[in-house]
């Protein structure tokens, strides 16, 4: 192909970004009002009220900057139409709001695109050049990540900010990919305080800046050369996380609202698992304690009156008790998660793998957390799915590990979209995204052997009999009425094994490597 | 990375970005009394489903054929029957007799707008591929290119999908019958292409090309002996075809002849509405419709229309080649566009096919009224954004490309498509001035009319100029 080194990127950004145009009235959310109502709140109220605001059930749960980010496009849909930064229209969706809301998603994916571009640059290798573009590793990371499934039902259809929110991620990533500590860090300074989800990878980041960035070199055989330690460094560090922190919570602070804040933004009253269980551990732990509590009743172990009345299939978000298994609080999960992680953060605080073991690191955290997190929302699988592109372009066994979980992780989103009139949306754009990710992955890493491993392909094809079986058999069989929610459970439970097998095998290439000397 | 999974994604992005457009408003939503296209269609599928074929296309007070009255040959009656049948189980409100006029719901609209993707998923799609996999000469990144080309192409996604028709279903049978005839396949092609006539009578358009090219390839076999055969074969197809269509309405003649007349409606005048063809542009000049007897207009419109298709026809005729025959397909509906009877500017899709980046502009103004203009936009620019990318990234090393590149260059890339936009985001963003309150749209179709004026003397050109001298059987798109 005779095109020059990047025209490709352009087009792609623009083609997707028309692409998402067309689906402006598409199905939306009820995030579509909470992000309308917080216009409203941000529009109208002092800054003071910001986070006391609840006469609308969806209050401001995002940190201070988030706030200030809706202050600033409540500015631009004056100019739409006003009627929707009015405070109590609940569910206020008329054309103009609608298509200020999405465009707004679209234009301020401007900034993934950039990341995007910038991860690509970390990938390029020197005969890159050479070879026709659709074999770059470029050219595929750049698919991966601006054409991914998962991002765009999820900000495009359902409605939310996640792409503006994962180019911060990303492009600090980059950053630190290309050895540019201190902007990384600021960039993730930033995403904190924009939505405090990502507190999930923020021990990788701790340890590694601390490790690689503070201690400005190691020993030879990776250890520890406390010498070098800088100071300078820490108190630059120090003072720029300080600075965004500051910005951000600091009038609340001098408010005296910071409490407050942080109730809003850590509610832990909302019950173990979503009202579709995300398939981590307690998916598989909810579903182990259902099928002892039926056999239990089945085997006259247990009196079914006895078993508590409130289900977690039955769709409610409440706190509930597990009926055989003992029941999950919030610290247990905390401690779970620590325990999963610190492995990985004692790995590369030992002997630090440069920027490619902090990915693996931060990918291991943000996976850990959403394996044994409270209330973990499904979309929290694309934390680990969006980084992995990158590894997932440079490595075989990555690539591997990678075309596992993003199918998976991927298709658990599906009861995200629910209508019948986005069924084909999400079918085929699934099946682009795997078709592509599949071929394309498998053609770069061809020298290399096989990606996938027997056994694997024959979990991912059982995925698709459980999508013929949730979207197309079960509705239109007699059990629908009374399980109606059958397809999410085996929908969670099957991709739980998945995600927790990717996990796993992550954790070994990380933990592998840690017993080689030092790679990169 | 293997032929089989690009086309694949380009086939489902092409699906997806349909369904994308699918979503939006169609023709004459919420506007009672008469609606538009779709409620047409859902009312045809009412009067199939509800009365005996005989009564289909005559007036009755069942059937007022004042309310979007069947028009089309009677395939298209068959496949709404065969849609009101399956409405029927689904939810018979939709198609009861009478009482579902102007029916509009959401799962109705989900409904109908399945009937035109599976249509398409049968008929269009597959013809596309295997035109660009067989047809089409160049490396397998070229097909595929192509292949993008013309399944993203705005016009037809739009008018089926937005606008609401099934013209998939005619390009689609019309691309089988060239499919089958640059196979060699002389007779399944000349029976996809009675099919497709026999769904909508539009396909007259592309008629003239199909018939000099079979009559010209059995001459050059030699009447006595092979051609002869052949001759007697295509024939055959062609009648049995037709007859198993017309077959409820061969009892009687009263019967078959009701169907033309509905089907040719040669009362209703030169033209409808504004549209990019000659009489249109020139009423702006001279009210010819009221200058002239609807039967001398008749009359002006068919001699115009035989002088710009049979010199490419002809030339066909005795160089039957498929080369020939895929320009003369081009000149043919591009001559019938522009000089016909009533024509509608949705005609111009069956010239646009071939030629794919055509400018789009001129349906702009229907594409308007049934609130499209976001699509309209979109897929606009993606497709023109896209085109101008896989072009210039391709080999120019054919001398063919080079022939089509120049018609590129010369009417599009800097001028055509420039022009194209600066009408179509004038017409939307301005106001007319009071007194000329149809000035945007005589514009647009009257810039729109000089393109393929334009464009039709460049395809005659080139015909006549022959293939270029390397190979004699070339793609020339």
């Amino acid at each position: 192909m005779a095109a020059d080194g990047w025209s490709w990127f352009p087009v792609l950004a623009a083609g997707v970004s028309l692409f998402k145009c067309l689906f402006i009235s598409s199905y939306r959310s009820t995030d579509f009002e909470v992000h309308r109502n917080w216009l409203a709140i941000t529009h109208n109220l002092p800054v003071s009220r910001w986070y006391h605001e609840n006469s609308s059930e969806w209050t401001l749960d995002y940190p201070p900057l988030f706030a200030w980010f809706e202050f600033g496009l409540s500015h631009v849909a004056r100019h739409f139409d006003g009627d929707m930064l009015l405070l109590h229209k609940q569910n206020y969706a008329s054309p103009p709001t609608v298509l200020f809301q999405r465009l707004s998603v679209i234009v301020t994916d401007g900034v993934f695109i950039l990341a995007a571009r910038e991860c690509c640059r970390c990938v390029q290798t020197q005969r890159a050049s050479q070879k026709a573009v659709l074999s770059r590793p470029s050219f595929i990371l750049a698919v991966l990540l601006l054409w991914n499934f998962g991002l765009f039902i999820v900000d495009h259809i359902h409605f939310q900010y996640n792409g503006f929110l994962f180019g911060f991620l990303l492009l600090s990533v980059a950053k630190h990919l290309q050895a540019q500590h201190l902007q990384g860090a600021l960039l993730f300074a930033i995403l904190l305080n924009l939505k405090h989800i990502y507190l999930y990878v923020a021990p990788a980041y701790g340890v590694y800046l601390l490790r690689s960035y503070c201690f400005t070199e190691s020993s030879t055989d990776g250890g520890i050369r406390w010498r070098s330690f800088s100071l300078l460094r820490l108190l630059a560090l120090g003072s720029v996380v300080m600075a965004v922190c500051g910005l951000s919570f600091g009038p609340f602070i001098v408010m005296g609202q910071l409490p407050q804040v942080l109730s809003r933004l850590f509610p832990f009253k909302r019950g173990l698992c979503h009202a579709y269980w995300a398939p981590n551990a307690w998916a598989l732990y909810n579903a182990l304690d259902k099928v002892l509590a039926t056999l239990g009743v089945r085997l006259k172990l247990l009196k079914e009156a006895e078993l508590p009345q409130a289900s977690m299939t039955g769709g409610l978000v409440q706190e509930f008790q597990h009926s055989v298994l003992p029941s999950v609080s919030p610290s247990v999960t905390l401690v779970c998660t620590l325990l999963s992680i610190l492995p990985a953060l004692a790995s590369i605080w030992r002997r630090p793998r440069g920027a490619r073991g902090f990915l693996r690191c931060l990918l291991l955290c943000a996976l850990g957390s959403y394996m044994f997190g409270w209330h973990v929302h499904e979309k929290a699988i694309l934390i680990a799915i969006l980084p992995l592109s990158i590894l997932a372009v440079e490595s075989r066994e990555d690539a591997g590990i990678f075309l596992l979980l993003s199918t998976t992780g991927h298709y658990s989103l599906f009861p995200l979209l629910f209508t019948p009139t986005e069924l084909p949306i999400k079918v085929c754009l699934m099946l682009m995204f795997s078709l592509f990710s599949f071929s394309a992955l498998r053609k770069l890493h061809s020298a290399d052997g096989s990606l996938l491993h027997p056994l694997e392909v024959v979990y991912l094809l059982g995925l698709g009999m459980v999508a013929l079986f949730s979207e197309v058999l079960f509705p239109l069989s007699p059990w629908k009425q009374r399980l109606p929610f059958l397809p999410l459970l085996a929908t969670s439970v099957y991709c739980s094994v998945g995600v927790s097998y990717s996990f796993l095998r992550l954790y070994a290439t990380l933990l592998r490597s840690d017993s080689k000397p030092k790679q990169h | 990375m293997q032929t089989w999974s690009l086309i694949s994604i380009c086939v489902l992005l092409g699906v997806v970005v349909r369904w994308g457009v699918s979503l939006n408003s169609y023709s004459g939503a919420g506007k009672p009394p008469m609606f538009g296209d779709y409620e047409a269609q859902r009312h045809w599928q009412e009067v199939t489903y509800n009365l005996p074929i005989r009564e289909w296309y005559f007036n009755s007070t069942n059937n007022d054929l004042a309310y979007w009255g069947l028009d089309y040959p009677p395939l298209t009656a068959y496949h709404s029957w065969l849609c009101a049948y399956i409405a029927n189980i689904i939810n018979p409100e939709w198609v009861k007799l009478h009482k579902s006029r102007g029916h509009e719901s959401p799962e109705h609209k989900l409904f109908m707008r399945t009937t035109v993707l599976v249509v398409d998923l049968l008929l269009f799609i597959p013809a596309v591929v295997l035109y660009c996999l067989y047809l089409t000469d160049g490396s397998s990144k070229k097909k595929v290119s192509v292949l993008l080309c013309i399944l993203l192409y705005p016009g037809i996604i739009l008018i089926d999908y937005g606008h609401f028709q099934y013209n998939g279903v005619s390009l689609g049978l019309a691309l089988w019958g060239i499919l089958g005839l640059g196979l060699g396949w002389d007779a399944l092609g000349s029976i996809a292409f009675s099919l497709a006539l026999n769904y909508k009578q539009m396909e007259l358009y592309h008629a003239l090309p199909f018939f000099c090219y079979l009559l010209g390839k059995c001459f050059k076999a030699g009447l006595i002996g092979h051609g002869f055969f052949l001759l007697v074969r295509i024939a055959a197809a062609v009648v049995v075809t037709f007859a198993l269509c017309w077959l409820p309405f061969l009892s009687d003649p009263a019967q078959a002849l009701q169907v033309v007349r509905r089907i040719f409606p040669v009362a209703r005048g030169l033209f409808e509405d504004k549209v990019a063809n000659t009489w249109c542009s020139l009423n702006v000049l001279i009210k010819i419709r009221t200058l002239m007897s609807s039967d001398a207009q008749l009359y002006l419109s068919l001699v115009f229309t035989l002088l710009a298709v049979l010199p490419s026809s002809i030339r066909l005729l005795t160089r039957p080649t498929f080369w020939h025959f895929k320009l003369a397909l081009v000149n043919s509906s591009l001559g019938f566009f522009l000089f016909s009877y009533q024509v509608h500017e949705k005609s111009i899709l069956l010239a646009a096919l071939l030629i794919v980046p055509f400018p789009l502009c001129s349906m702009l103004p229907l594409l308007l009224k049934d609130g499209l203009l976001v699509p309209y936009a979109v897929t606009s620019t993606g497709f023109l954004l896209l085109s101008i990318y896989l072009l210039s990234a391709l080999d120019h090393c054919t001398e063919d490309e080079l022939q089509l590149t120049t018609y590129r260059k010369l009417f599009f890339f800097p001028f055509k498509s420039d022009l194209g936009c600066i009408v179509s985001i004038t017409s939307v963003t301005l106001d007319p001035p009071s007194h000329l309150p149809d000035l945007f749209p005589v514009l647009v179709s009257t810039t729109a009319y000089l393109l393929f004026l334009g464009t039709i003397i460049h395809f005659n050109i080139l015909q006549f100029s022959g293939p270029p001298s390397k190979k004699s059987q070339k793609k020339s798109n």
